[in-house]
């Protein structure tokens, strides 16, 4: 199954960045791309850090995924620049994620084979962790990075058709599908 | 920044308190009539470009901010009674009120609904009828776009057609409608306040699924609607000044002033000719209560002894589990199909029931994938099995009017202006407990004969308020017995009034908000008829 750049705006639209797509919202104008008092600082997502996402991805989605790399990034960057505290909060995660790949393998995260991957994961506790963006470790790379992943993915068209909801929560799909019955 | 202008309107006609449907529809009907309007509204005016991210801290878990910011010393309350009353959830304070959380269905109520003592021997009836309330209905359905058809056979007599088409009915309801029919059971459209066309102010649905808490698109009706339309009739809507109390003259038949607060700290007074009360059915009973005076030590307009008693709100009864096959849920947040068949009660055992079938049944698979403990494909196995062939009914139940369950004042605490906080006091009675019994009983019946394997009921013991506020100011003839008389005007203050369901008498068990609105349009048509 291959994600299209479609799927990364629908994500995207669901999570209020970037341009809403196939929805039109006359009192919702959007000409003006308010900065906020914080955008003075804005975060960086480095070639580093897109590759620790790229890497987390790579265990959270199912094989069927091809192209999660290409997902990934389209996806983060433009959630990342247009809320600059999310994204701060997905930078430090991030920082997190490898501090503990480090001390523990001697490697950043993206670095490690697919079964150490998944195993610092558990280490962590990530698996079971409860999401909290203001938690320990567990919980804010829970929040911020698998869910943030997950959510990417399960709330878009193509992810949440894998299980046979084209039109998800969150996903402006229009008002056919939920009339129409079962393939 | 400079801070918006909060000080009073001099020369204003009608002060109007709260900016939810109820004031806002009065605001409006009295603005375009030409009248000098200020509305005070306690909330913010939220940003219309936010939705979209408070759609996501809905969507996702961990994030504990509340959508519309309710919560905090501005908002404390104490549940007393039996029965717990989570109040935070069940209200939403700013421009646009409980409707930008709402899930806007919309029916009117029935005939019966209005005369519940004569034909049944049971609380009071109205001082209005069907057919006093018919016109506005039908002006209501047309302030609310209400997208519905005239195909329910157990609805009141109509002349127009809804002013939108209803929405189709989904796949899962096709499967229910066959289990009803092996059961003899009639279903039909939901009336919804919702775009199914679009509108000069608002898009069609777009099927973003997250009606409640809320609406991106702003497809579904909220009162920022009737708000906007308010201010260009040349109302003036000022937000966060939280009214602290009403004064009156010394003769105590007339309010002369609405005292309020601003976010520095300034209190201002409010004048105007007329006065309407529309802070829902929990603050509008709190802040008669909080303008006692030594006139009226037991509160404003409350004579009667009536204000804050007979609080009502509908009890949600369910059932759900599994087909065997797929049902397509999740893909929108409405319903499009219900059943009024058990509506109208036979006698006085039970009260009213209204069918619901819902299409967004269980988990949607993010939901599934954010809590897992499993990734990769072991997680997709998961979503799997966990999506995709879920089916629910809910019902909404009656609750008749009771004068023990209540809202009164919590002298022992106090909110962030130092004003006892509401205490809302709420218990269910034998007839409403066997009325749920009985809307479980119909569900079990579908879902049995739809082969479902029955997962979970919500029955008498696990029930909950469906956030319909209804009795605490009931409309009536004798002000002996009763606040506001069919005007919505106070028997006691004569130039204040009172919108919002706090006004009703009996609940039925339909959406409130439709007459709502019916009778704030009836309440506009009064005060225009007095200024
Ligand atoms: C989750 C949910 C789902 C719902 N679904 C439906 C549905 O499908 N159909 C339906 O018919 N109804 C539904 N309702 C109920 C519906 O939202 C209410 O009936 C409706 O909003 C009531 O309108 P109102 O104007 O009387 O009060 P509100 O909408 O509550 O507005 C009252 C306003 O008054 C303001 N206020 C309060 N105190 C003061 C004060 N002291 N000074 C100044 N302002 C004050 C508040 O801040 C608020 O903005 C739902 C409610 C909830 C919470
Ligand atoms: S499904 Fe609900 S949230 Fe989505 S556009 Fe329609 S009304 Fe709005």
């Amino acid at each position: 199954m291959r994600l299209t750049r479609r799927d990364a705006l629908a994500a995207l639209s669901a999570v209020g960045a970037g341009g809403v797509a196939g929805c039109s919202a006359p009192s919702a104008a959007r000409d003006d791309e308010t900065t906020t008092a914080s955008d003075a600082n804005p975060p960086e997502l480095g070639e580093d850090e897109l590759e620790t996402l790229v890497a987390l991805a790579a265990v959270l989605y199912p094989s069927e995924v091809e192209n999660a790399a290409e997902f990934v990034e389209a996806y983060v960057r433009p959630r990342v620049r247009d809320r600059p505290e999310h994204g701060r909060g997905m930078v430090a995660a991030i920082e997190t994620l490898d501090e503990y790949a480090e001390n523990l393998e001697g490697e950043r995260y993206a670095a490690l084979d697919a079964a150490a991957r998944e195993e610092l994961l558990a280490y962590m506790a990530v698996d079971t962790a409860d999401p909290d963006p203001d938690g320990d470790d567990d919980e804010r790379v829970r929040y911020y990075l698998v869910n943030d992943l997950l959510f990417g993915l399960y709330a878009s068209p193509t992810g949440a058709s894998l299980a046979g909801l084209e039109n998800p929560p969150g996903y402006p799909g229009g008002t056919a599908s939920y009339q129409k019955g079962p393939e | 920044m400079s801070q918006p202008d909060r000080t009073p309107t001099e020369n204003a006609d009608v002060c109007v308190v709260g900016a939810g449907p109820a004031g806002a529809i009065v605001a409006d009907r009295l603005a375009s009539a030409g009248h000098e309007v200020i509305v005070l509204e306690a909330g913010p005016r939220f940003d219309p470009d936010e939705r979209e991210e408070r759609m996501e801290t809905h969507l996702r878990p961990g994030d504990d901010t509340p959508i519309w910011g309710m919560g905090g010393p501005r908002d404390a309350y104490t549940s007393g009674g039996e029965r717990l009353y989570p109040l935070n959830a069940a209200r939403v304070k700013g421009v646009g009120g409980s409707t930008l959380h709402w899930q806007g269905m919309v029916m009117r109520m029935h005939e019966q609904d209005f005369r519940v003592d004569s034909e049944l021997g049971v609380a009071e009836d109205w001082p209005v009828d069907y057919d006093d309330l018919r016109p506005y209905y039908a002006a209501a359905e047309e302030a609310l776009a209400v997208a519905g058809a005239s195909d329910n056979p157990f609805a009141p007599p109509r002349e127009e057609p809804h002013p939108m088409p209803a929405f189709p009915p989904s796949y899962s309801d096709s499967l229910f409608a066959e289990a009803c029919e092996e059961l003899g059971i009639a279903t039909h459209s939901v009336p919804n306040a919702r775009n199914s066309e679009p509108t000069d102010e608002a898009s069609a649905c777009v099927g973003y699924g997250t009606c409640r808490p809320v609406c991106p698109s702003g497809a579904k009706y909220d009162a920022t609607r009737h708000v906007d339309s308010a201010q260009e009739g040349g109302a003036r809507v000022v937000d966060e000044v939280p009214v602290q109390r009403l004064e009156h003259d010394d003769s105590g038949e007339k309010v002369t002033a609405a005292v309020y607060v601003t976010p520095e700290g300034k209190e201002y007074r409010q004048e105007a000719d007329e006065f309407v009360l529309a802070a829902g059915g929990v603050e509008t009973p709190r802040l008669l209560l909080l303008s006692e005076s030594e006139q009226y030590p037991d509160g404003l307009a409350n004579g009667s002894g009536a204000v804050g008693r007979y609080f009502m709100d509908h009890l949600f009864a369910g059932v759900g589990g599994r087909l065997d096959e797929r049902t397509r849920q999740k893909h929108v947040g409405f319903n499009t199909t219900e059943s009024h068949q058990f509506y109208d009660r036979e006698d006085d055992s039970r009260g009213a029931i209204k069918l619901e079938f819902l299409n967004y049944a269980g988990p949607a698979p993010a939901d599934i994938a954010m809590g897992a403990d499993s990734f990769g494909d072991d997680l997709l196995a998961e979503i799997r099995e966990g999506y995709g062939n879920h089916v629910a009914m809910g019902a909404l139940v009656e609750q008749f009017p009771r004068a023990e369950n209540r809202i009164t004042l919590d002298r022992s605490r106090t909110d962030d202006h130092g004003n006892p906080v509401p205490e809302v006091i709420w218990s269910l009675d034998d007839r409403t407990r066997r009325t749920i019994e009985r809307a479980n009983e119909i569900q079990r019946a579908v879902l049995e004969e739809l082969g479902a394997d029955i997962e979970w009921v919500v029955g008498p013991d696990a029930t909950g308020p469906a956030y319909h506020h209804m009795g605490t100011t009931r409309m009536g003839t004798d002000p002996d017995a009763s606040v506001v008389d069919a005007d919505l005007r106070t028997h006691d203050l004569a130039n204040l009034s009172i919108a919002g369901s706090s006004v009703f008498v009996t609940g039925g068990a339909m959406n409130p908000t439709l007459t709502i609105a019916a009778l704030a349009l009836k309440a506009a048509d009064a005060i225009d008829a007095r200024l």
